[in-house]
């Protein structure tokens, strides 16, 4: 512990907690200094989280014991590529979402900037952790920041959409806790590689007990992860929440697949014995029905929010039902679309707020209601021969729209295409290919084509058929998160080569769990 | 005889918090959370095996029997969860409020309940 690479792995969780707690300090008049400080830090976090994807890339997994006690006693910090690659996510939405909020959202309510922090500070925590216990907290932590940004700027819909994500979210922590301490009874330990390690000297008596602990630990994750049945609350919340906050809400589900993928892997992975492959067919099921129900309710939307918020479940299906394949490949590919996927959301809902100023409140509902029963009262419009003038504020919003349809969908260039070919050409190319992999080919297919048709016709009738071309005002500061995040999708398809071998390394780090379990504890 | 008392005491405190949660009204659903997380708090310390009289201390010195001493984690998890559950509680409470405030009913869905 003396090169500062060494302490790396701290950097993303104590960073946003020393920036959180000042700007708790500041007062709430002074914005400029706020939005300074929080800049700052996010450079500063973006910095470490490169630094630490490159250090991770080019060793092996960095364990950060904290106070230097060995590992079952004391905590760990495990940054493996997983790991890495997520809080550099994090790190990319964080600034995406403050750069955004920049314009107006910070000043909408108290203490924005300070909750933002604090949510980075528990996802990050939630990502690098290697307890069990520890993650509880750290889930506990973001969660608590997420309801302060889903109440951002009130409102009766936001209060009451946040009301029932609370309750929610404390049930799924309730089980969470029943989850843990029923692992914790049958194994006697909380650290993940330990209780993996344990996994396979379970006593057959006592099997059946550790594996509904982990079930029930399972559906507290599957809840986060909006898996079908559990899955209700979401479109509504993130719906309902200011733009920003929903943006950064995009990856507040993937913490769910996150964990499922991590402790699935650790505890029912090749080194688990008996119970290895425990509840593989759930998640294959659960993903595919709530690829299915995420893709019906993308058809069935009238708000773009819930466009939104119903390709996120599209997504965490997709993802659920590929890590229920429980192969490397089919990991990999899943992590890449999970990269993807995530940006694409996330630059969707920040999108969807400028494109609703073009418009009045309602036009949605009217513009499919019109569809449904027809016009009556349209009267025809004067033509206007003055040719193509579309002004620069749409042009631009247009194309980005367009880029996102392009990414949630799935259609070239973009790579979201990659992605899901990427996904289904390893999960059929397999030796043995499962029936559900084609059921799974035939419902992604279904979800891009029923993304392109949601998403085209909001498309046609904002952007060609609006009846009064109210141009909206759109500061550069609203744009360039959004475009920031598309230009990554692009440099993920530029370097696609690239980020697949990353992707298909961190699989293979995550199907390999001894690896992990020896770096954890290097004296067993 | 313990064994019975504590579960029959996580069953009950469960049993009325599920019961409280499917409620329509705000207080209640609060009420049957508290309920419920007392329920999983005393599940926790449970899970680390009941003892009478067994002091989650190993005593310096002498080779420590697990057998003589009660299980310290489960006790420090207890103590986290208590705390977060509290805070959580306030919290929703003050949501509670708002909600009140704002839509004029204590319905969890905001609305009116029709049905009666």
């Amino acid at each position: 512990m003396t090169s500062w690479v060494d302490h790396l792995p701290v950097v993303p969780v104590v960073l946003p907690l020393m920036t959180g707690a000042l700007l708790l300090l500041v007062d709430e008049r002074r914005h400029t200094f706020k939005a300074l400080i929080s800049v700052v830090s996010l450079c500063l976090l973006l910095i470490a989280a490169f630094a630490l994807i490159r250090s991770v890339d080019a060793s092996q997994t960095h364990v950060y014991r904290l106070g230097n006690w060995p590992a079952p006693f004391g905590i760990v910090l495990v940054a493996d590529r997983l790991a890495a690659m997520m809080v550099l996510l994090v790190a990319i939405l964080g600034m995406a979402a403050l750069l955004f909020s920049l314009a107006r959202w910070d000043r909408a309510g108290p203490r924005m900037h300070a909750l933002l922090q604090f949510l980075l500070m528990g996802l990050n925590g939630a990502f690098l952790t290697g307890d069990l216990f520890n993650l509880f907290v750290f889930f506990e932590l973001f969660l608590a920041a997420s309801y302060g940004l889903a109440l951002h700027a009130s409102g009766s819909a936001r209060v009451r959409a946040s009301l029932h994500y609370i309750v929610v979210n404390l049930v799924a922590s309730l089980l969470f806790l029943i989850g843990v301490s029923l692992l914790y009874a049958v194994a006697g330990t909380l650290n993940m590689a330990d209780l993996a390690l344990r996994a396979a000297a379970i006593a057959p008596q006592d099997r059946a007990l550790f594996e509904i602990g982990a079930a029930i630990l399972a559906i507290a994750f599957l809840v986060k992860a909006g898996m079908w049945p559990l899955c209700f609350w979401l479109p509504s919340t993130y719906a309902a929440a200011a733009a920003p906050a929903a943006a950064m809400f995009a990856i507040l589900s993937k913490v769910g697949i996150y964990a499922v993928l991590r402790i699935w892997l650790l505890l029912f992975g090749e080194t688990s014995g008996a119970s290895a492959g425990f509840g593989a067919a759930a998640l294959v099921y659960g993903g595919l029905v709530t690829l299915a129900f995420g893709a019906i309710g993308v058809l069935a939307s009238q708000h773009l929010t819930h466009v939104a918020g119903f390709s996120l479940l599209v997504s965490a299906g997709t993802l659920l039902a590929a890590i229920g394949a429980g192969q490397a490949a089919v990991t990999a590919a899943a992590l890449y679309y999970l990269v993807v996927s995530t940006l694409g959301v996330s630059a969707l809902y920040l999108l969807i707020e400028l494109v609703e100023r073009t418009r009045g409140p309602g036009a949605d509902v009217l513009a499919v209601t019109a569809e449904e029963f027809g016009d009556a009262y349209a009267e025809p419009e004067p033509i206007e021969e003055t040719g193509l003038a579309i002004p620069g504020a749409m042009a631009v919003l247009g194309l980005s729209f367009t880029a996102c349809a392009l990414l949630l969908a799935g259609l070239p260039p973009l790579p979201g295409f990659l992605a899901k070919f990427a996904l289904l050409a390893a999960l059929l190319g397999a030796d043995s290919v499962a029936a559900s992999a084609w059921v799974m080919l035939l419902l992604l297919t279904l979800a891009g084509l029923a993304a392109i048709i949601a998403l085209g016709r909001a498309g046609v009738r904002i952007f060609w058929a609006s009846h009064e071309p109210h141009i909206p005002r759109v500061r550069p500061i609203e744009i360039a998160p959004i475009a920031l995040l598309l230009a990554l999708c692009i440099a993920l398809t530029l370097q696609a080569g690239a980020v697949m071998r990353y992707v298909r390394d961190a699989a293979d780090t995550l199907h390999t769990p001894r690896a992990y379990i020896r770096e954890v504890l290097p004296s067993r | 005889m313990n064994e019975i008392i504590v579960a029959l005491a996580i069953g009950v405190l469960t049993a009325s918090g599920t019961w409280l949660l499917l409620r329509p009204r705000t207080f209640q659903v609060i009420i049957g959370l508290s309920l419920l997380s007392y329920a999983v708090n005393l599940f926790i310390v449970a899970m680390g095996r009941l003892k009478v009289d067994a002091a989650p201390i190993v005593v310096a010195g002498a080779v420590p029997d697990p057998a003589a001493f009660s299980d310290p984690l489960p006790q420090a998890l207890v103590l986290t969860a208590i705390v977060i559950g509290f805070a959580m509680t306030a919290l929703l409470l003050v949501v509670l409020l708002a909600a009140r405030g704002l839509t004029g009913t204590d319905h969890v869905d905001g609305q009116k309940d029709e049905a009666r």
